[in-house]
């Protein structure tokens, strides 16, 4: 049986893992290659990397850091933040990522999506997205509006729209990040997640939110996610991969076992 | 040495970190002389069907690949690089394979609405006969998927592990004498996948 993926994320600036909330306030976790290895070795099903300074101080993507992890752990990770065109996600795969996640790229060029999935595969093309709750409007129908820029910029676009477009122009995954709760720890947003997951046909991540084995219960059997990114919750040492995974096995949820 | 065929299917650098992080020495070609004289040959390959055939006619790599799989060269196919040893593949209306292997590639068809398509994650596998790649794995081990066609291998003899996943149980493992396939990513399936590589790499023995 297909299983329920746990992803740890880790948000790197300066080759350090930090964790903020809200995307505020980030304090430095560790090294980004130990810390991949020590999930990777506890039975982490995937890593996602995001690169977060990238962006906002116009850097390239730290190739060799992607170089590095690819050497080092030998389970897909995707990564994120600073991709800005064609070449920049060609960079990353080639140095051994599995998948490249795009978030405000596509807001202001969906078609990189359909570009990057004609050059390399939906596989490999992941969009993030980082909605936010609005009231239910015939602008914002599902109740969700897209951010972008750690909710600094909000863009008009419905939450929903937004991720069957993706999937139509060739995305191969959505990771739905809700603004709202995250690094809240105080659980997802279940609602969005299920209304993304029940309406496209590609797997759907859910991240922001996850602080205890409950909240990611919860996401799994009523937000029907296929998978969760977690982050404060192992970076603090709350938490092992392994007592999560038991947690939810007893939950009857299917989760892989043997790493 | 390792020589893994490199007919423009898809992004080896993860194949090729695997095999170095178990202390193989890798050469990637496309060249027919190469693999002709190959010791041990990985078949990779990620994308569609077609592609990967036009890729492997325009290089001249078909007639070396059946020649090594028929002097008994240990040959590992991985995903397309499975599917394309089958008669045939649904995709792209129909693309004619190598068929090296019995049986053919379908496309995934799910009654619940709620899985979906592709099959992107960790997914067991049962052992159907023992074989030196599952050495020291344990039967129903999880491995790495994406994919959203499956190969349907036509003679038990051949099927080595199967998979469940939307309505079809599948052959994710098949093989038939030192060629073996398996249409999971060993190379991103962790501990185990590199067991399996491993298991590959000191395989000498038919079985």
């Amino acid at each position: 049986m297909l299983t329920k993926r746990i992803i740890p994320c880790l948000d790197v600036r300066n080759r350090k893992v930090t964790k903020g909330v809200k995307f505020q306030n980030n304090i430095d976790l560790g090294d980004p290659i130990e810390m991949a290895v020590n999930y990777s070795n506890n039975g982490c099903d995937e890593l996602v990397f995001y690169d977060i300074t990238a962006s906002a101080e116009g850097r390239p993507i730290d190739i060799q850091m992607v170089r590095e992890v690819a050497k080092a752990v030998h389970i897909p990770f995707a990564v994120g933040g600073g991709i800005k065109n064609l070449d920049d996600m060609r960079k990353v795969l080639l140095a051994g990522a599995e998948k490249v996640s795009v978030n405000s790229l596509a807001v202001r060029n969906p078609n990189i999506i359909a570009e990057g999935a004609k050059q390399f595969g939906s596989q490999c093309i992941v969009l993030g997205m980082d909605p936010v709750k609005v009231e239910k409007s015939e602008k914002f129908p599902s109740g969700y509006e897209i951010t972008t820029q750690g909710f600094r910029t909000r863009t008009g676009i419905d939450a929903l729209q937004w991720a069957k477009k993706a999937q139509d122009l060739g995305a191969g995954e959505i990771v739905v990040n809700s603004v709202d709760t995250d690094g809240t720890q105080a659980g997802f947003e279940i609602n969005l997640t299920k209304i993304i997951s029940e309406n496209v046909g590609i797997p759907v991540v859910a991240s922001g939110g996850a602080g205890t084995c409950q909240h990611l219960i919860d996401v799994f059997v009523q937000g029907k996610a296929d998978a969760a990114i977690i982050a404060s919750m192992i970076h603090t040492g709350k938490f092992t991969i392994k007592e999560i995974k038991d947690e939810l096995i007893k939950a009857d949820l299917p989760i892989r076992k043997k790493w | 040495m390792i020589t893994i065929i490199d007919y423009k299917a898809g992004n080896l650098t993860s194949v090729q970190l695997a095999f170095e992080s178990i202390g193989q020495k890798v050469k990637i070609t496309d060249r027919p002389e190469d693999i002709l004289c190959a010791d041990k040959i990985i078949f990779p390959g990620v994308g569609a069907a077609k592609a990967a055939m036009d890729s492997l006619h325009e290089l001249k790599l078909i007639e070396p690949i059946r020649k090594v799989i028929a002097d008994g060269v240990p040959f590992l196919g991985i995903c397309i690089g499975m599917q394309v040893l089958f008669e045939s593949s649904e995709e792209d209306n129909g693309t004619k394979c190598l068929g090296i292997l019995p049986g053919r590639v379908k496309k995934f068809k799910s009654s619940d609405k709620s899985c979906k398509i592709p099959q992107i994650g960790w997914n067991t596998v049962k052992i159907n006969a023992s074989h030196p790649i599952f050495e020291g794995i344990e039967d129903q081990s999880e491995f790495y998927f994406v994919h959203s066609f499956y190969p349907q291998c036509d003679d038990e003899n051949n099927i080595i592990g199967q998979t469940q996943y939307a309505d079809s149980v599948f052959s994710s493992v098949a093989g038939n004498k030192f060629l073996v396939a398996v249409q999971f990513h060993p190379e991103r399936s962790g501990r185990i996948g590199l067991q399996l590589l491993k298991n590959f790499c000191n395989w000498d023995e038919g079985c």
